[in-house]
């Protein structure tokens, strides 16, 4: 069965394993449990491999310093709340979490109104051009970033933007448009024409048909390519590595990496691992609320 | 549709395009032209110097160093993730025991909830991840190294990544870690597209479930394998191999120059070393053995496309 053009079998009755003869059939049965506990064995092994090290840390971060060095495995002698409260006000991380809330909630609707308004262009004009554009946007998708990164620093320093929370807004809008308008040029063309000519027709103006009739249209597919790109620059690591140095303007994830460098000197490990955890938690709640929503935008650029 | 076509066009393409073509395309072009210069990102002034950086590169042993274990990167992690996670989602989707009268592909119990718990790395930053496997391989009271105490394996305490022969490879295991969760629910979701009249027919000529997932699975799920791969490999080369190796490993990039990559030895060159234009030649090594891997996997994996 390597090609799907050979003749596929009359509507197949469902296997009856009784009806087997006894020597395959049996061969086929005690092969396929020792089978079932294997894949089992094995699924269950790589779920525990996943779970532990998160359980690990939550554990930890209740834990004092000294039980976090002497028995990283013991359970906490009791809960130790004050980790967390230290975390969150002497760490700095409430003021890493509202820098964090800022940048990717301007960034996410920046780059959703821009992407989708692009997105729509690209989709729905015929004009000279309009390939070459799509292209320049979507090469921008499997280059390294790294390589744009060092003249960029300079860019955004010679525009006074370096260390600003909308000079950072900006360059992650402008880092999350080659997937996003990938995504979303893709989803305007399989929307149906008619309404739109309808509206059209009717006197609506071109970019009030977008934004009251396409953009409503369009909600799912803006919702899965939000996900994608909320996750990703709620995470994003390395552009504010470069471009945010300035200490109060930091975002969690390299607020985090500052925190571990500097608790070599100030030792508060317990603190730390609260503050990990602080900024595991509302992801991971967030994914498993609405699970089906996440793995839909995550995935679907991938199948596409 | 045309009236006030263009105006529309302009208007509406003019703040994303430009926005992007200063961010984004202007630094890439200026990324290249410093690279023959000798810049050093410290001071506006510079001259050119032709092709110095990139014979300067050549004899260059981090420079050579950083290139092999990018390489190595690329190459071995889709490998290792993509195999582990078409194995995993095989055995989620097709794995399960055959019921008297039920369906003839049935998933194992609990497939659901594997993909949930499998796909928690792919939420959480690199970030992260990095910081808190940097924990876990802490020789004297990390995780992995106390739970090796603990089963009585007193004499095998290794230094994890403070070992120039380990640092690497444990750097690998958590960018595996945190991606084959992606790729199973990502094959999954292929692999569910697959009917089940192709497993049917399959398992009638007799086939085994080896036979099936290499007959049946693997070739048509190809296409997302192969987009798969492009995707793990751009990240293994960029930004998720920064993040591990900036974060996890002392130096960074040791020890002694163990573990760094290109993407590292850039930013560093860059940042630290306040050689802007070197950072940039190195920056475009680094752009051609990315669209070089594109290529070759595209090129490499083309196939005849399975309609079903």
């Amino acid at each position: 069965m390597t090609t799907t053009d050979a003749p596929v079998p009359p509507p197949a009755p469902v296997v009856k394993t009784d009806a087997v003869p006894p020597r395959p059939g049996a061969r086929r049965r005690s092969e396929g449990s020792v089978l079932n506990v294997f894949s089992h064995g094995v699924l269950v092994i790589w779920a525990v491999m996943v779970v532990l090290p998160l359980l690990w840390a939550v554990m930890t971060s209740f834990k004092d310093d000294s039980s976090i060095f002497g028995s990283p495995w013991a359970l906490p002698d009791k809960l130790h709340f004050d980790n967390w409260s230290r975390a969150w006000t002497q760490a700095n991380m409430s003021d890493y979490f509202l820098n964090t809330v800022l940048v990717v909630g301007g960034s996410l609707i920046g780059t959703l109104v821009l992407g989708s308004m692009a997105a729509y262009v690209l989709a729905r004009f015929d004009f000279p051009g309009n390939r070459f554009i799509y292209y320049l946007f979507v090469g921008g998708m499997s280059f390294p970033i790294m390589l744009a990164l060092v003249p960029l620093f300079y860019v955004v320093n010679n525009m006074g933007l370096l260390n600003t929370i909308h000079g950072l807004i900006l360059v992650y809008i402008a880092y999350s448009l080659p997937f996003t308008v990938f995504f979303l040029t893709a989803f305007f063309r399989t929307l149906p024409t008619s309404v739109a000519e309808a509206a059209f027709v009717d006197g609506a103006s071109h970019s009030r048909t977008f934004f009251q009739i396409m953009l409503p249209m369009a909600r799912p597919g803006l919702i899965s390519v939000g996900i994608f790109n909320f996750l990703g620059q709620w995470n994003q690591y390395m552009l504010p590595t470069v471009l945010n140095t300035d200490p109060d303007k930091k975002v969690l994830t390299q607020g985090l990496v500052q925190l571990a460098v500097s608790q070599g000197y100030k030792g508060d490990w317990s603190g730390l691992f609260a503050g990990l955890v602080m900024a595991m938690l509302p992801v991971l709640a967030a994914y498993i609320i609405f699970q089906r929503q996440v793995v839909a935008g995550l995935t679907a650029g991938a199948l596409k | 549709m045309q009236h006030g076509k263009y105006g529309f066009i302009t208007g509406f393409l003019a703040a994303p395009l430009g926005l992007y073509a200063l961010f984004v395309i202007w630094p890439f072009i200026q990324s290249i032209y410093y690279s023959f210069t000798d810049w050093t990102g410290l001071s506006p002034e510079f001259s050119m110097v032709g092709v110095d950086n990139y014979t300067r590169m050549l004899h260059d042993d981090i420079f050579w160093k950083s290139l092999t274990h990018s390489l190595i990167f690329a190459l071995l992690l889709p490998l290792v993730t993509l195999g582990m996670a078409l194995f995993f989602a095989f055995m989620i989707n097709v794995g399960g025991r055959h019921r008297k009268g039920g369906p003839v592909v049935t998933g194992v119990r609990g497939s659901g909830f594997y993909k949930i718990v499998y796909f928690f790395p792919q939420v959480l930053s690199i970030a992260i991840v990095a910081l808190l496997f940097a924990f876990a391989y802490n020789p004297d009271s990390g995780a992995i190294n106390s739970f090796l105490r603990g089963i009585g394996l007193d004499s095998l305490q290794p230094l994890w990544l403070g070992d120039p022969d380990l640092a690497l490879w444990c750097v690998m295991a958590v960018l595996v870690w945190s991606t084959t969760g992606f790729f199973v629910v990502l094959f999954s979701a292929g692999m569910a597209s697959i009917p089940a009249e192709l497993y049917e027919a399959a398992l009638l000529d007799g086939a085994g479930r080896a036979t099936t997932f290499f007959r049946v699975t693997l070739p048509l799920l190809w296409d997302t394998v192969q987009s798969g791969w492009v995707y793990m490999g751009i990240l293994a080369l960029g930004a998720e191999s920064f993040a591990v190796v900036q974060i996890m490993t002392t130096g960074p990039g040791g020890p002694d120059y163990s573990t760094t990559v290109l993407v590292l030895y850039v930013y560093q060159k860059a940042f630290r070393d306040g050689q802007a234009a070197y950072a940039t030649t190195i920056g475009v090594a680094l752009l051609v053995v990315t669209l070089a891997f594109a290529a070759i996997v595209m090129r490499l994996g083309r196939r005849e496309r399975l309609e079903y």
